[in-house]
């Protein structure tokens, strides 16, 4: 073992776990770790549309005003009608009519602990927020999990400040549905999308998964700094032309 | 060589936690059919031997993984660790590393007493060998996958490696 092992910690919050990983820890990365779960539980109870009480879900039920909110509600509603615009309508605060903001809150939440551990002192960490990972530094090397062959690797990806998101039915079924027909997402078993921040890289895999994979690797394969990998419920793999190494069966 | 015991322990555990999950009738009984990681491995490979199969093993399910910097050449060694008594009988397994990279993993001993044993054995044991493998093999360290749920962690290769580093 030439260098040390990152310091890890794991939180339960939002209905899922975060992961973090940092290599590079300094006198102040358990408080920084510390103010970061407490923002965390912070954004699960404003945000969540599961908790009746939370700001997101009293707002929705026109019980609270936008402006009684905290700032980061209209902020956070922003961002989503802006990926909504910039995906054709593929992405939606509203996707079982009523408002939830989660396609955006998760990765959202991820880039903002990356950026507590940044401003912390830290420029070699990793922070997954059940599946959707941000690096600082590196090379880290992440693994993208196979949808077909549960526990299995479809591949790894190895790089610096990478932003790593995947959208599929493997873990929770068809949940995903194109806002734009109502009808679940199946043309994918899953979608992976690498960019450079999480918070646009998640939005995006949610709203291309909904596309399908044709649509999902023009669009994807039009912007500048994302790659894919789309693995198809056949087993078959199709990328982007940029995307990072191998990723044949 | 510390972590590697350590990384023996928790195997074991989890594959008594798996057993543990799964109804069981009778008393449990102690297999001597050794279950591999390795699929191609014969599993009439003797138990309790010093094993040194070569880094060829290291592939696992990760086929499609990026090529990793090539491995140093790097000792390979047989890590076996003590059997853990569990209520359906013992469970010992044996870990083979190519340096710090787990290459293989046997089940030496494993509860296999009445019909049932053996059918939840020779399905589970692999699987879980081979989760071992595919997120150890390879290196990794974070995972992209489908979003789980709280529940779905506990499953999940992420959560396999943060145990893993605890």
């Amino acid at each position: 073992m030439s260098a040390a092992q990152p310091l890890r910690h794991t939180e339960h919050v939002m209905g899922t776990v975060f992961s973090f990983a940092v290599r590079d820890p300094g006198p102040g990365t358990a408080a920084a770790l510390e103010r970061i779960t407490a923002r965390l539980h912070r954004i699960d109870a404003v945000f969540s549309p599961y908790r009746p009480d939370s700001q997101v879900s009293r707002l929705g039920r026109g019980e609270l005003a936008l402006d009684a909110c905290d700032l980061e509600v209209a902020e956070v509603l922003r961002q989503c009608r802006r990926v909504a615009e910039e995906t054709g309508g593929h992405f939606t605060d509203h996707p079982a009519g009523r408002l939830d903001p989660s396609g955006w809150v998760k990765g959202w939440a991820v880039e903002e602990a990356s950026r507590e551990l940044r401003a912390a002192g830290s420029v070699q960490h990793c922070v997954s927020g059940g599946g959707d990972v941000q690096t600082v530094g590196g090379p880290w090397r992440v693994g993208v999990a196979d949808p077909l062959r549960p526990g299995a690797l479809a591949t790894v990806l190895t790089g610096h400040d990478l932003a790593v998101a995947t959208s599929g039915t493997a873990e929770r079924g068809a949940h995903i549905h194109d806002p734009r027909t109502g009808r679940p997402a199946t043309g994918l078993a899953s979608l992976t999308l690498v960019g450079s921040r999480i918070a646009d890289t998640d939005a995006y895999a949610t709203a291309a998964f909904a596309m399908g994979p044709d649509r999902a690797l023009a669009w994807i394969a039009a912007r500048p700094g994302l790659e894919a990998l789309a693995i198809l419920p056949t087993g078959e793999r199709r990328t982007t032309p940029g995307f990072p190494g191998p990723a044949a069966a | 060589m510390r972590r590697a015991v350590v990384t023996a322990a928790a195997t074991t555990a989890g594959v008594v936690l798996l057993l543990s999950l799964k109804p069981h009738t009778g008393q449990g009984g102690a297999a001597t059919r050794p279950i591999s990681s390795d699929p191609g491995a014969a599993a009439a490979e003797p138990p309790s031997t010093a094993s040194t199969a070569g880094p060829s093993a290291a592939a696992g399910p990760s086929s499609g993984a990026a090529p990793s910097s090539a491995a140093p050449a790097t000792a390979t060694r047989s890590i076996t660790g003590d059997a853990a008594d569990t209520r359906y009988g013992p469970v010992q397994v044996k870990v083979t590393l190519a340096g710090a990279r787990i290459t293989r993993i046997d089940v030496l001993r494993y509860p296999n007493d009445s019909g049932r044993d053996r059918s939840i054995s020779g399905y589970a044991l692999p699987q879980l060998n081979q989760e071992a493998i595919a997120a150890q093999s390879a290196d990794i360290d974070v995972v992209s996958g489908a979003s789980y749920t709280s529940d779905g962690y506990t499953r999940s290769l992420q959560s396999a490696l943060d145990k893993a580093h605890a």
